[in-house]
This record gives C-alpha cells, sequence and structure tokens, in this order.
C-alpha cells in the first residue's frame, strides 16, 4: 500500500511538472508564428487554465467508479500520446493556422487548443483522480488533498524553474518534449505495474 | 582636507547625476515597457525604462536632422552595400530616426515600418519626428509575424534593417537561423540585410555563427551596439564599399556622419569558437547567453 501511495504520489508530481513545461515550450514553440506578446501568453494560459477545469471536472466524474492505480498510470499514458503532436506535428499545425487565421490572437489561441486541450485535459483529470486513491476515510480526505496539491504543484513549480532556467541552454525544444514524454510513460508503466489488486478490492467496497 | 569636507565631496558627487539637467517630458507604460521621453544637454532622447542603459534613441534639440546616436549611423552603413535602395523594411522602430533619415535622403523610396508596440510608435510622431506619408507606412505588429506574413505576399526588398534589439532583453524569435532565412527569403537578389544588436559573451559568438550559417560572410561594426551588414549576392570588398562611400558621402553629411566616422568601423575579423551552436527555433535561448 505504501509503494502504491509513493507511485500515486510521483504520478501527481510529475503530471504537475509536465503541465507546466508544456505550457513554457508551448510559447516558444508559438512564437515563431505568432510572436511572444502578451496576447500570446494571454492565449496559452487560458487554454491551460480551461483544459485543467474540464480535466479537474472528469478526474473527478471516473474517480467515482472503482479506481484504481491502474487507471490513474492509463490516464497518464493517454495524457502523454496526446502530446505526441506538441513535438511532431507542431510546425504543420502551426504553419496552417497560421495561414487559415490573419490576427495572431486568435491565431494563438486556435493553436493552443489544437495542441494543448487534450493533453493538458486529461492531465487535469491526474489529480482528484489521485485523491480518491489515497483518501482511505472522510476525515483524512482534507489532509489528503493538501499532500496531492503539494506534490503536484511542488511538481510544477520544478518544471518551470528548470525548464526556463537551465533545460533551455541545453536541449532543443523537440528533446525536451521527447524527453518528458519518456518520463511520462515511465511513469505510467510503473503505475502499471505496481498498481495491485487491493486497491481495487478496497474501492469495490 | 578636513574629514567633514570629504564627506561633503563626496555627498556632492552621488548628488551630481541625479541633479543634471534631464527634464522628464513625457512617461507611459505600454504593454511592453515604460517609455521615457526627456531632455538633457540639447538631447531629447527615448528610453525604456528608468536604467540608462535603456536608451533607445536620442535627437538634437537645435539640429533635428544630425544624428548623435551611433546605432542608426552605423545602420546607415548599409548604403555603402547597396547606395540606393528603393524598397526598405525596418523592423523595430525606435524613434523612426532610419526611416525618416532615409526618406529625406531618398523622398521617393518606400518604406516599410513595422513596430510591436503602439506606444512607441505614438512617442516616435510626438515628439521624434517621425512621420508615415505615402512612401513610409507603419505596421504594429510582431516583427517576426509580419515578416512572415511579407514572404506570404511575395514582397521583396532592396534593404531590411533589423533594430528590434536593445541591451535589456533580446526578443528570442527574432534571433534565429529560420528566422534569418525568412528575412533573405524577403530580400531582392542583391538585397542587403542591417542588423542591430546588442550581443556579448556566448551570445556574440553563437550570433555572429547563426548569420555566418544563413548570409555567408558580413561585416561587423562595434562600438557599444554591434551592427552586421551582409549582401545576399556576396559581400563587396573594401575597395567597392569605399566607392560606395564615396557616392553617398553628399547625401549623409546633412546627417552628420559619413565614411571618415563609418569606414573605420567595417570589420570582417570576427572569431567565433569552432562548433559553436548556432540559434534556432529550437535551442534560442538568447537572453540566458548574453554575457555569459
Amino acid at each position: 500500500m505504501a509503494k502504491q501511495n509513493m507511485v500515486i504520489y510521483l504520478i501527481a508530481g510529475w503530471s504537475g511538472y509536465f503541465v507546466m513545461a508544456l505550457e513554457l515550450l508551448g510559447g516558444r514553440s508559438l512564437a515563431p508564428f505568432f510572436g511572444t506578446g502578451i496576447y500570446v501568453w494571454g492565449a496559452i494560459i487560458t487554454l491551460f487554465m480551461l483544459s485543467l477545469s474540464i480535466g479537474y471536472l472528469l478526474g473527478g466524474h471516473f474517480s467515482a467508479y472503482r479506481p484504481t492505480l491502474r487507471k490513474l498510470s492509463t490516464i497518464l499514458g493517454l495524457a502523454t500520446i496526446a502530446a505526441i503532436p506538441c513535438a511532431a506535428g507542431s510546425n504543420f499545425i502551426l504553419e496552417q493556422v497560421f495561414e487559415a487565421v490573419s490576427d495572431p490572437r486568435y491565431g494563438a489561441l486556435l493553436a493552443s487548443i489544437l495542441l494543448f486541450f487534450l493533453p493538458i485535459t486529461i492531465s487535469g483529470a491526474i489529480s482528484p483522480y489521485a485523491i480518491r486513491l489515497l483518501v482511505d476515510g472522510l476525515g483524512s480526505s482534507g489532509q489528503v488533498a493538501g499532500r496531492v496539491f503539494f506534490v503536484s504543484t511542488f511538481g510544477s513549480t520544478a518544471g518551470t524553474l528548470l525548464t526556463s532556467f537551465y533545460l533551455v541552454l541545453i536541449f532543443e525544444l523537440d528533446q525536451l518534449f521527447y524527453g518528458m514524454m519518456a518520463i511520462s510513460f515511465a511513469c505510467s508503466l510503473i503505475g502499471l505495474l505496481t498498481g495491485g489488486t487491493l486497491r481495487e478490492q478496497a474501492s469495490e467496497c | 582636507m578636513s574629514v567633514s569636507k570629504y564627506v561633503l565631496f563626496a555627498l556632492w558627487c552621488c548628488l551630481l547625476p541625479a541633479t543634471a539637467s534631464a527634464v522628464e517630458i513625457h512617461h507611459e507604460k505600454s504593454l511592453y515597457r515604460n517609455v521615457l521621453v526627456y531632455e538633457e544637454n540639447g538631447l531629447r532622447c527615448m528610453k525604456f525604462g528608468r536604467h540608462d542603459s535603456g536608451r533607445q534613441t536620442c535627437i538634437s534639440l537645435s539640429d533635428p536632422d544630425a544624428l548623435v546616436f551611433n546605432p542608426p549611423k552605423m545602420l546607415l552603413g548599409a548604403l555603402y552595400l547597396k547606395p540606393k535602395p528603393e524598397r526598405v523594411l525596418v523592423i523595430g522602430l525606435g524613434g523612426g530616426t532610419v526611416a525618416v533619415t532615409l526618406n529625406k535622403m531618398y523622398p521617393t523610396i518606400q518604406i516599410d515600418c513595422v513596430e510591436i508596440d503602439p506606444a512607441v510608435v505614438r512617442v516616435a510622431q510626438l515628439f521624434f519626428n517621425f512621420a508615415p506619408n505615402k512612401n513610409i507606412h507603419v505596421s504594429t505588429e510582431d516583427g517576426r509575424v509580419f515578416v512572415k506574413r511579407l514572404l506570404l505576399q511575395n514582397r521583396k526588398y532592396d534593404l531590411v534593417v533589423l533594430d528590434a534589439f536593445d541591451n535589456i532583453s533580446v526578443p528570442e524569435h527574432m534571433t534565429t537561423r529560420e528566422f534569418l532565412l525568412e528575412i533573405r527569403g524577403l530580400l531582392k537578389p542583391d538585397g542587403v540585410l542591417a542588423a542591430n544588436t546588442f550581443s556579448s559573451g556566448r551570445l556574440h559568438d553563437s550570433e555572429s555563427a547563426t548569420y555566418a550559417a544563413v548570409f555567408g560572410t558580413f561585416y561587423n561594426l562595434q562600438k557599444n551596439n554591434r551592427v552586421l551588414l551582409t549582401k545576399l549576392d556576396g559581400l563587396p570588398d573594401r575597395r567597392q564599399v569605399e566607392i560606395h562611400a564615396q557616392q553617398v558621402e553628399n547625401q549623409l553629411r546633412p546627417f552628420s556622419t559619413g565614411k571618415d566616422w563609418l569606414l573605420p568601423l567595417f570589420a570582417t575579423d570576427v572569431q567565433w569558437p569552432p562548433h559553436t551552436r548556432l540559434l534556432t527555433d529550437q535551442y534560442s535561448p538568447a537572453n540566458l547567453l548574453n554575457g555569459l
């Protein structure tokens, strides 16, 4: 159980890192097509906030149906797959949007939707789902939620700082995207391997 | 001198810059920075923020045509590579000095300007004699986005002036190989690029390597700022540069610059370490590299 809980926190923390790093690198991806003006960051932040809010709702909803660590790991895996276009097809998508939308504000918003809506919405589902997995009694729910928020937000802090201060000095944009996706898959795999029947049984009770 | 006199003298020295004759005549906050216009020692200057290093441009109040700031004078060195450009693109307006000067030198040439900050356009018009007319157009947009749109329209220029940088911040998406390739796509076969930058340290090396990768050789004019001059159909040699300098000397003279000041700055012996990493859309930490 303790091992599984550690993995749940690991997934929540990594997901926080993944979301913020993706947001920062998203700004980089959009810059050649839509600039770096305040409206570009406005578009990206709007989309990330919207996606996360929908993700929270969905994560909370799905957590009511026999939650397991394996399902949580699958959510992380799906978020990673959904992020593949950020690395593999971003230039094609951005070029199409640039040619179709002349106003860079709406171009940046549409490009953000196409690139980031799915991975960030799915990532948003992780925290509420993780809370449900970790809560074993109503009395501890606030404490567990606090811990998950801490781990997830601390992950976001690390993702922001490491990416913007150091990693962009060393790696190319696509290397960072692919590197993060590899770590995401690794976390997802660890979750799938350690996700046991105990949790399933407990949640069915 | 007694100790108290030393103290008084030290205090006087500290107060000296604060009591200088700078008079603020305009100040406005834009989406991007604080734009300050002030007058001092017969000059009117625009700067971004309070720090002196944020100074963008200055004009002389007694002789508004005179170029008193190094960057525009150095950028006009582009005329030594191609004396009379017919279509010019200026990316980054500042006080509009380059556009205004070129318009006065050659009233019939077409000049397109792009500036991201509407406040800078407003201040240039109100305080720096920048006046759009049938031959000078100004657009308020991000420079890279504007360049991409011009490419779609298949526009071509004799001269592109890239003056979007200062020593406080570098728009990183306008330092990359891909951006320079886009600029290359806007130039006529014998077109010229003049870029004003403030790079130092590792950024200086990466910038040099990136310009060389896209344009080959370039002239490097170095003061506190740096101006890179390059030509698409090959860099003219020193003799040709001197011939062109002679041709435009009379037109440049009213603007307080000329070959005696500019020609000694023309250098090609820029060095950078082998295997210096190019700046690309994938790797462009220009602000972090600056000064490293």
